[in-house]
């Protein structure tokens, strides 16, 4: 809990992080605030049988009713930046959604307060409020209003929204007649367009095909180059390590660290790590989280060696990557895993010394070049690379760090649904009686 | 986006969470009007006929009632301008039990913006109750054609219906915020509210006037405050002869019982709903 400064402390723990600084100026950290937060609180208490009629109610009223209390969270306290990116992070049920719910005041807290510098809109889910009786107009004005514009600015932001949503010819149509593409589209037009001082999103990146991800992410480039307040929830650490000035890690309600946004990432991954799949064999082996490489550069090529981000359902592609020791790896292993938006792990590849071209060993400042020859057959979608390298120790214990790489967007058309469009063929063989 | 600059001087103030009527005045009343105008709109969307519906809906009841109470029971004989009355009535009494009835599952069924958006609570009934005015002011415009129709003589009292539908909206509004915010932890309150307003319905002098009810059960009725509210309303519109609110009552002192309720509930209601606004969202 001593971690609760502003980010002009750097970490101690890393060295120091190369890859994403120039991305990451300005320093805002001695900026005024636009959010404070002091000694946040909040419990939920959890009946153990819900009194949801008036006979139980009557029945059970001077009985003491069983509850139980869910501490959600404990005396947080931290700022926000004005124009900061601010990362939110942490497991399912650390508390990090309640948080933006009583920032966003949805939630009361039971004790501490919060301040806000002028108008906060909360995006918690694309669409809310929506209504499907209701044309896009309506529903656009209304949407307005309620993230605090007034009835004519509203009106006057209607043009640009559905220019944005590239939905102009449909204003007057009913949403229910929106197919559900459309539909993203607007809602997210509609969130842009609010212009609130501060904007508190939830994840909102996890809808839409890859191509609108994509507009997200430029979106989301956008806001921040013009110096937005935005705090973001999400559990995608490329989104932390690649838009984040500052992130913070919440774990069982309590503040585990805030600050370097890769730091974060680092202790997310490891607090995480039990459930990667790719770190199982590791871990019976007594794994324990160390930071021995860095990540030098990793991307994405075509066939003909030109680096792209979206890459073509079937097409082959290259995974490259660039890794350096920070220290001495002793018998490195290497497990790159590919994972989709849902965070499951479509595949994994590793090297481990002894394979071809792997050194026993790399001395502190090495650099190791890794390509991957992939031919796609990933059904479309947003698809993020993560890294595990391992070293030696003495005895059977071995030093782990997960890296997260690069991510990717495969788009086109893939027939049957599903995780992978599998090689191979289908055909009828024959028809009979 | 320039504006970003501008505001960078503001300092954090202090934010209260969730409430009633959070958010700003403009904005409560701006969200007020939208929703109200919407829901409106909404109702009639997909019907061929539209807005007719808005007075076809009290007109078909009241050509049974007025069937059932001129042809069969012959209440109306005895009463001036029965038809007018009737018709009035229905409209009236229709606008509180449309409104209430709605309200019950108000918030709930606002469910998304209540638990996603910080959304200003008191704007869910508060708009049903304003839709259920939007029509009101429809209907009145039928009943208005008829009073002249069947000869209703205009009178200077007219213009002191608003005040009598002030009184009416004022407790329907109340009715309307604590049933919504009921609902939300106990939801017998939906079945038991269709129950009480079926006896409202027939226990306010809707479809008789007060003074065809034996004089004994004049008590019991006059306790229910739409009772000297649907009377007052039938004086001041139709029939200056008639008893009106005190009278029916017993008096002025007699109406106390009536009104303290009235007063006892509107309290309740301001209370409850500002008790139990900032938890909404937990609770739903």
């Amino acid at each position: 809990m001593s971690s609760t400064g502003n980010g002009s402390k750097s970490p101690s723990v890393l060295p120091e992080d190369q890859t994403y600084d120039a991305q990451r100026e300005p320093d805002r950290s001695d900026g005024p605030a636009a959010i404070e937060v002091q000694g946040l609180s909040k419990a939920f208490t959890i009946p153990e049988h819900r009194v949801t009629h008036l006979k139980e109610r009557a029945l059970t009223a001077f009985k003491r009713t069983e509850h139980r209390t869910f501490e959600a969270l404990k005396d947080i306290s931290f700022d926000v930046r004005k124009g900061e990116f601010f990362g939110i992070v942490g497991r399912n049920g650390s508390g990090k959604s309640t948080l933006l719910k009583i920032l966003a005041s949805i939630y009361r807290a039971d004790s501490g307060t919060v301040k806000m510098a002028g108008r906060a809109a909360p995006f918690i889910e694309l669409g809310v409020g929506f209504n499907p009786d209701l044309t896009a107009v309506d529903n656009v004005t209304l949407n307005g209003v309620m993230m605090g514009l007034s009835r004519s600015e509203a009106r006057k932001r209607l043009d640009s929204v559905l220019e944005f949503a590239e939905l102009e010819e449909f204003a007057e149509l009913k949403l229910k007649n929106y197919s559900s593409g459309m539909m993203v589209r607007l809602a997210f037009a509609t969130m842009i367009q609010a212009d609130a001082d501060v904007m508190l999103i939830d994840e909102v990146l996890a809808v839409g095909d890859a191509a609108f991800q994509q507009k997200c992410m430029d979106v989301f480039h956008n806001l921040r180059d013009v110096g937005k307040t935005i705090v973001l929830v999400t559990h995608d650490m490329t989104t932390v390590e690649g838009f984040c000035h500052r992130a913070m890690l919440i774990e069982r309600g309590n503040l585990e660290f805030i600050g370097d946004p890769t730091e974060v990432c680092n202790r997310y991954l490891r607090t995480n790590f039990e459930d990667s799949l790719g770190v199982e064999a590791i871990k019976s082996a007594k794994g324990v989280p160390e930071y021995h490489t860095r990540k030098v550069d990793a991307w994405v090529e075509n066939g003909n060696g030109e680096r792209i981000e979206n890459v073509e359902i079937g097409t082959s592609m290259k995974l490259k990557m660039i890794l350096q020791a920070q220290d001495e790896l002793v018998r490195p292993t290497l497990t790159v895993q590919v994972r989709n938006a849902n965070s499951l792990a479509v595949f994994g590849m590793g090297v481990k010394s002894g394979d071809p071209g792997m050194p026993d060993r790399l001395a502190a400042g090495q650099k190791l070049e890794l390509e991957a020859d992939l031919e796609n057959v990933l059904a479309p979608g947003r698809y993020y690379v993560r890294c595990f390298v391992t070293r030696e120790h003495a005895g059977d214990q071995l030093g782990l760090q997960p890296i997260e790489m690069t991510s990717f967007v495969v788009f086109g058309m893939n027939d049957g649904g599903g995780v992978v469009s599998a090689p191979g063929e289908i055909s009828v063989n024959g028809v009979s009686a | 986006m320039s504006t970003i600059e501008a505001e960078s001087a503001e300092r954090p103030t202090l934010i209260r969470g969730p409430s009633a009527v959070g958010g700003g005045r403009r904005r409560f009343w701006d969200l007020l009007v939208l929703v109200a105008i919407m829901d409106f709109k909404k109702t009639f969307f997909d019907t061929a006929l539209g807005y007719v519906w808005s007075i076809m809906r009290p007109l078909m009841l009241f050509g049974v009632l007025l069937f059932v109470f001129t042809q069969i029971f012959r209440v109306g004989d005895q009463v001036a301008h029965y038809p007018v009355l009737l018709l009035l009535n229905i409209v009236v009494f229709g606008f509180f039990q449309e409104s209430t009835g709605a309200a019950v599952t108000s918030v709930v069924g606002q469910e998304g913006v209540v638990r996603k958006t910080q959304f200003p609570r008191l704007v869910i009934p508060l708009a049903v109750v304003l839709t259920g005015l939007f029509n009101l002011a429809v209907n009145l415009v039928a009943v208005l054609v008829f009073m002249f129709a069947f000869g209703v003589t205009p009178m200077w009292t007219w213009l002191l219906f608003p005040v009598a539908l002030m009184a009416l909206t004022i407790f329907t509004i109340a009715v309307s915020l604590i049933l919504s915010v009921l609902y939300v932890r106990y939801r017998d309150v939906g079945i038991i509210w269709s129950v009480v307003g079926l006896m409202l319905f027939y226990g306010t002098p809707v479809l008789y006037p007060i003074e065809v009810a034996p004089e004994k059960y004049h008590d019991l009725l006059m306790l229910n405050p739409l009772a000297p509210i649907i009377e007052q309303i039938r004086v001041w519109m139709i029939d200056p002869s008639a008893p009106g609110a005190a009278a029916a009552a017993g008096g002025y002192i007699d109406l106390l019982p009536a009104v303290v309720i009235y007063v006892v509930i509107c309290v309740l209601s301001v209370v409850l709903f500002a008790r139990e606004a900032p938890r909404i969202a937990e609770e739903l």
